[in-house]
């Protein structure tokens, strides 16, 4: 169908190029240049949706962000498919795709619209007092039912395929928004010499500028806006110091003059190359920044503001000059500025009816109201709208003038209309002031909210302050422009010393609902279009008590939907104002918040995704280990074996095979991911001291110990085995997760509690690779590899460690044991971890060597009773809790910690303390986390007094195995508890946590 | 994104650093002497300033170096950063305070 709604010339569209494009399923025709918005409107397509909560039938209310109704759902194919994209802003090509949403079975005839009929039961708020009753049904009725009716457009449930591209940049001046002023401050930045970056959310530069009759001459410009466009635009891309980048939105201002900006690079191309960006997201470090970011027209607020053909006057100027689009045939206008005068104008001149226009205000004199009334518009003042009338859309309103008591003067019209456009004034765009914590402060000539004290290097020009000239802007924006470059270091020509723009009254307007007769219906008077918030909604808010604009902002929900109240803030709180008897000013304004447009998920990921969302840390040992068919768990950012299956094993029995064959022969495990901490230095013994709770004295050069650190509150923090390798050096170990964690501790006390110390300390995590040997074999199978260390018993005892070669390689052997068995540790340079590990595995096969990974570890340190950190613990353990009060060198003056220990709370004997569970049926096995009852019986009626911290199938013991911390646990030992499990309340007994080798006689081989 | 002067380094990204919370906090130098109340004032409290703050930053993605800052809580604006040991700019060095 092509539109017979387009003007016979002008607009700044390619009639050359005409577009096919399709909505809900219906084929159209538009030009090159059009928007989504502007291509239906010039096919007389004015229903485009149906409203959040009530499914009202909803049009077009604007020409760009600030739309809150006309929402589509943009699809390419399945996975492209975005939800909630404003008409008014997507840029049509051949072949688009668009869908109304929130409605079925369809937009003409929508079931939904029964809430319409039932909006008395549906006020602001009302879900807080429903669906509580009967509590069953939440699951089944009530939440299933919210769900599908919430939101608007559904998201794709496919993943999103396009790239998405991240740039840095640092410029001297950044400037947002190209419309005259910021196109003015641009160029006058750039010619004082500084870097610039301007940039626009639109296509094209101009701004409002656009809306103007292209080629009508302008005399305050001197030129026509076209001209003047073209000149400047020309100029700025011909400067190398200026980047232009239009199709970008500055949507977030972060400390220190970041600005985050998405630029838009593909969405309006018919056919993207495949493997091309699809947005770009900068960063943009500036040292002076320039908010040009223009005004949005305030709509009106009367009963039944939202049908279809109902739109700000400003629009349907954008929709006649810029696209030559007629987006009626009889318009009334209802207006509190002088603007919607030329709107009518114009409208009339382009063969519109202008059938009234009704001025709320008691006067209307300016410049644009005589020169309506002398080209015989009809005019009427101190006229409020009662009500209007047409369900997909408009047909008639009914005006009313109103004395100062709101009564009726003479009669209530009637005319009939089929386009309603509606001014209440000029809101600036103070978004990014706000967002960068600048003040905003209330100016009585604008009767608006304008910038005020800056919190960042920032300038506010142009209408965003309230300057509404394009002229006046103009100057503005180069005053501005010129500072900003000044200030960034750039001294350039003086500007001509004109006087600052003066804020202009002229488009103040009306904020709040227009005045009504009493008596007279005030139904359906509509604030927030897209969460369909009416007057009734906030007056509820105020009547409930709610007196807190923060308050009433959440509970009525106005200025929350996606447009963030672009369009219903200031009506919002000029009704609130009344309602509470308040100033506007008083009532305050809430926060802007990041993004002042949605961003696609994807631009913030950027590149981070999938493989590349998070570093991935593999050990050298760890090639062999998935050729050996390792299952592989995450723990931090390494990637550890979690075990071994051979021949199709599950877990299960390949975590069984492998506790085994370290008991009985030899197990190989690879510990590389633990941290290793050279702690070097003539102090670096009582720097040990005063970290760790141990008494380090004792330990011999060529010793080992297990250490224990804890946090200066007293609790358990890292543990790990040290090894005094010299005089002045330790090498001390920590958990894989806590390595970082215990080296930043350590230079935190270094550099800012004890920096007189000689000592220093160098992560070595990553330069050892570390080989665990453990089980009865152990030692036979190292003894052909290794030159230069006595293996035998007397030679390097249980925790002792020893330098030599292994392979060839230098190595440094510790005799210790995670497991209970004979055990030892290779500890050789990272680069021939793999080599090495390769070496030792062919020396033990005859012995029966066997790979076991974390699982099988954490089965056989169980088995011994010995803690995990993070399992265990929980950052409110403390050693004697886990049976590690053996290990506090009680004598030493002070260590991190040692103060903690002696509060009471920390020695109280009902403190939970560590011991294991043997269930009575031996083949069941408690979940972690089990909470754990005093008494065998029922386990609901009573209070937990602890729970399980480890649980494994043993196979060494053939039964279940459980470590749990239990309060007053110790003195426990022998009693039956109950576990509140899943399978009901499991009777267990409490044991020591050591179920194997109490005596550690197999230590020793 | 806040922009950090590090001493030693000079402006970097907020990025590259790790905040070491409040600044000047003696850490007792016999704490077996400091009563229940001290040592809990000295692990909990902690001032919650809206205005200008002195806390540690440490430059961890870059020299490793912990020093101080004063930072308005309300504007995050950075008003200096000085070394450990060095006294807050504008206030005076207390006799025993902790670098």
């Amino acid at each position: 169908m092509t539109g017979n709604h387009r003007a016979a010339s002008g607009g700044r569209v390619d009639r050359s190029r005409a577009l096919r494009f399709s909505f809900d399923g219906r084929s159209y025709s538009g030009l090159q240049g059009d928007t989504l918005a502007s291509a239906l409107l010039a096919n007389g397509v004015h229903l485009l949706g149906r409203s959040f909560k009530y499914h009202r039938p909803r049009g077009i209310l604007s020409a760009g962000a600030e739309e809150p109704s006309a929402l589509v759902t943009l699809r390419r194919d399945a996975a492209r498919c975005t939800p909630n994209v404003r008409a008014t802003q997507i840029e049509l090509y051949d072949g688009l795709q668009a869908y109304s949403q929130n409605r079925w079975p369809s937009l003409a005839f929508d079931v939904g619209a029964v809430n319409d009929l039932l909006s008395p039961l549906f006020p602001a708020g009302f879900y807080y007092k429903t669906f509580m009753w009967p509590r069953r049904a939440w699951r089944a009725l009530y939440e299933p039912y919210i769900r599908a009716a919430a939101g608007l457009g559904r998201a794709p449930e496919l993943p999103d395929p396009d790239r998405y591209a991240q740039r840095y940049a640092h410029c001297d001046v950044l400037v947002v928004g190209a419309g005259p002023g910021g196109i003015a401050a641009a160029q006058a930045a750039a010619d004082s010499g500084a870097r610039v970056i301007l940039c626009d959310e639109q296509a094209q530069p101009g701004g409002s500028l656009l809306s103007e009759p292209a080629e009508a001459p302008n005399p305050a410009m001197g030129e026509s806006a076209g001209a003047w466009l073209r000149r400047c635009v020309d100029s700025l891309r011909r400067n190398s110091r200026v980047t232009l980048l239009p199709r970008t939105t500055a949507f977030g201002y972060f400390a220190h003059n970041l600005v985050a900006l998405n630029e838009r690079l593909t969405e309006h191309l018919a056919d993207p190359a495949s493997g091309r960006a699809r947005e770009r997201c900068w960063q943009v470090r500036a040292r002076e920044v320039v908010l040009a970011t223009g005004a949005i027209e305030r709509p009106l607020v009367f009963p039944g503001n939202d049908r279809p053909g109902i739109m700000l006057a400003s629009a349907a100027r954008s929709y006649l000059n810029r696209y030559a689009v007629i987006a009626g045939t009889r318009a009334v206008l209802i207006t509190a500025c002088d603007e919607a005068y030329r709107v009518a104008l114009e409208l009339h001149q382009a063969g519109v009816a202008i059938a009234m226009i009704g001025d709320v205000r008691a006067q209307a004199d300016g410049a644009w109201p005589q020169a309506a009334r002398r080209a015989g518009l009809p005019v009427q003042t101190q006229t409020s709208v009662l009500g209007t009338h047409g369900r997909r859309r408009i047909n008639a309103v009914r005006l009313a003038r109103l004395d100062a008591q709101r009564r009726v003067l003479g009669r209530v019209q009637t005319h009939a209309c089929d386009l309603l456009l509606m001014s209440g004034g000029f809101t600036p765009s103070v978004h990014l002031q706000s967002q960068s914590r600048g003040r905003l402060a209330w100016d009585d000539t604008v009767q608006s909210f304008i910038p005020a004290q800056a919190a960042e290097r920032v300038r506010s020009v142009g209408a965003c302050r309230g300057v509404f000239c394009a002229a006046a802007a103009r100057a503005d924006g180069a005053a501005a422009g010129a500072a900003a470059a000044r200030d960034a270091g750039f001294a350039g020509q003086a500007v001509a010393a004109a006087a600052l723009p003066e804020r202009d009254g002229a488009m103040a307007g009306y904020a709040g609902a227009l005045p009504l007769p009493p008596g007279s219906s005030d139904s359906k008077a509509f604030v927030d279009w897209q969460n369909d918030v009416t007057t009734r909604d906030l007056a509820l808010a105020t009547r409930e008590g709610f007196v807190s604009i923060e308050h009433i902002k959440r509970y009525t929900t106005t200025g929350m939907a996606t447009d963030q109240g672009k369009t219903s803030n200031l009506n919002a709180l000029g009704f609130v104002a009344r309602q509470l008897d308040k100033a506007i000013a008083e009532v305050g304004l809430t926060s802007f918040r990041m993004p002042y447009t949605p961003v696609s998920f994807g631009s913030f990921a950027g590149f981070a995704r999938g493989e590349l969302f998070d570093p991935v840390r593999t050990t050298p040992i760890h090639d062999w280990a998935a050729a050996a068919g390792a299952v592989f768990e995450d723990v931090g950012q390494w990637k550890r074996a979690r075990y071994f299956p051979r021949g199709g094993e599950h877990m299960h029995a390949a975590v069984a095979r492998e506790c085994r064959a370290v008991r009985s022969a030899c197990g190989i495990f690879d510990a590389s991911t633990l941290g290793k901490i050279e702690v070097v230095g003539p102090d670096a013994l009582r720097f040990m001291n005063l970290m760790y709770a141990n008494a380090w004295n004792t330990l011999a050069v060529g010793r080992c110990r297990y250490g224990v650190l804890l946090r200066e509150d007293g609790f358990v923090l890292d543990d790990g085995v040290v090894a005094r390798t010299a005089e002045e050096r330790f090498h001390a170990t920590t958990t894989t997760g806590g390595a970082a964690r215990v080296l930043a501790l350590m230079e935190d006390y270094l550099q800012t509690e004890w920096p007189q110390l000689r000592v220093w300390l160098t992560s070595t995590s990553e330069q050892w690779s570390v080989i665990a040997l453990q089980g009865p074999e152990s030692r036979r199978v190292l003894q052909g590899l290794v030159e230069g260390i006595d293996l035998s018993g007397a030679a390097l005892p249980h925790m002792s460690m020893a330098r030599g070669r292994i392979c060839g390689v230098p190595a440094l052997l510790f005799r210790v044991s995670f497991t209970g068995e004979l055990g030892f540790e290779v500890n050789v340079p990272a680069d021939f971890g793999h080599m090495v590990w390769e070496a030792i595995h062919q020396a033990g096969a005859p012995y029966g060597i066997t790979a076991y990974g974390t699982e099988a570890m954490h089965v056989l340190r169980a088995e011994k009773g010995y803690i995990i950190v993070g399992q265990e613990t929980d950052g409110t353990v403390t050693a004697d809790d886990v049976g590690l009060g053996w290990a506090i060198g009680r004598n030493k003056p002070d260590f991190v910690g040692k103060r903690s220990l002696s509060r009471p709370a920390l020695s109280a004997p009902d403190r939970k303390q560590l011991v294991g569970l043997a269930t009575a049926d031996p083949q069941l096995l408690l979940e972690e986390g089990t909470q754990i009852m005093p008494a065998a019986g029922e386990a609901s009626s009573q209070r937990p007094i602890g729970h399980v911290t480890s649980s494994y199938a043993s196979p060494t013991l053939d039964r279940s195995i459980a470590l749990a911390l239990i309060a007053g646990g110790r003195a426990r030992i022998g009693h039956t508890l109950t576990a509140a499990s899943v399978q009901g309340a499991v009777p267990v007994k409490v044991t020591s946590p050591v179920f194997y080798d109490p005596e550690g006689a197999r230590l020793h081989g | 994104m806040l922009l950090i002067a590090c001493p030693y380094c000079g402006t970097r990204p907020e990025l590259e650093f790790v905040y070491g919370g409040q600044a000047h906090l003696a850490r007792p130098s016999d704490p077996a002497a400091a009563d229940a109340q001290a040592w809990a004032d000295f692990l909990y409290s902690r001032d919650n300033t809206r205005g200008v703050h002195a806390e540690r930053w440490r430059h961890t993605h870059g020299c490793g170096r912990f020093f101080n800052a004063l930072r308005d809580t309300g504007t995050d604006h950075f008003l200096a950063t000085y070394r450990v040991g060095e006294p807050a700019p504008g206030l005076p060095q207390a006799p025993g305070a902790t670098p």
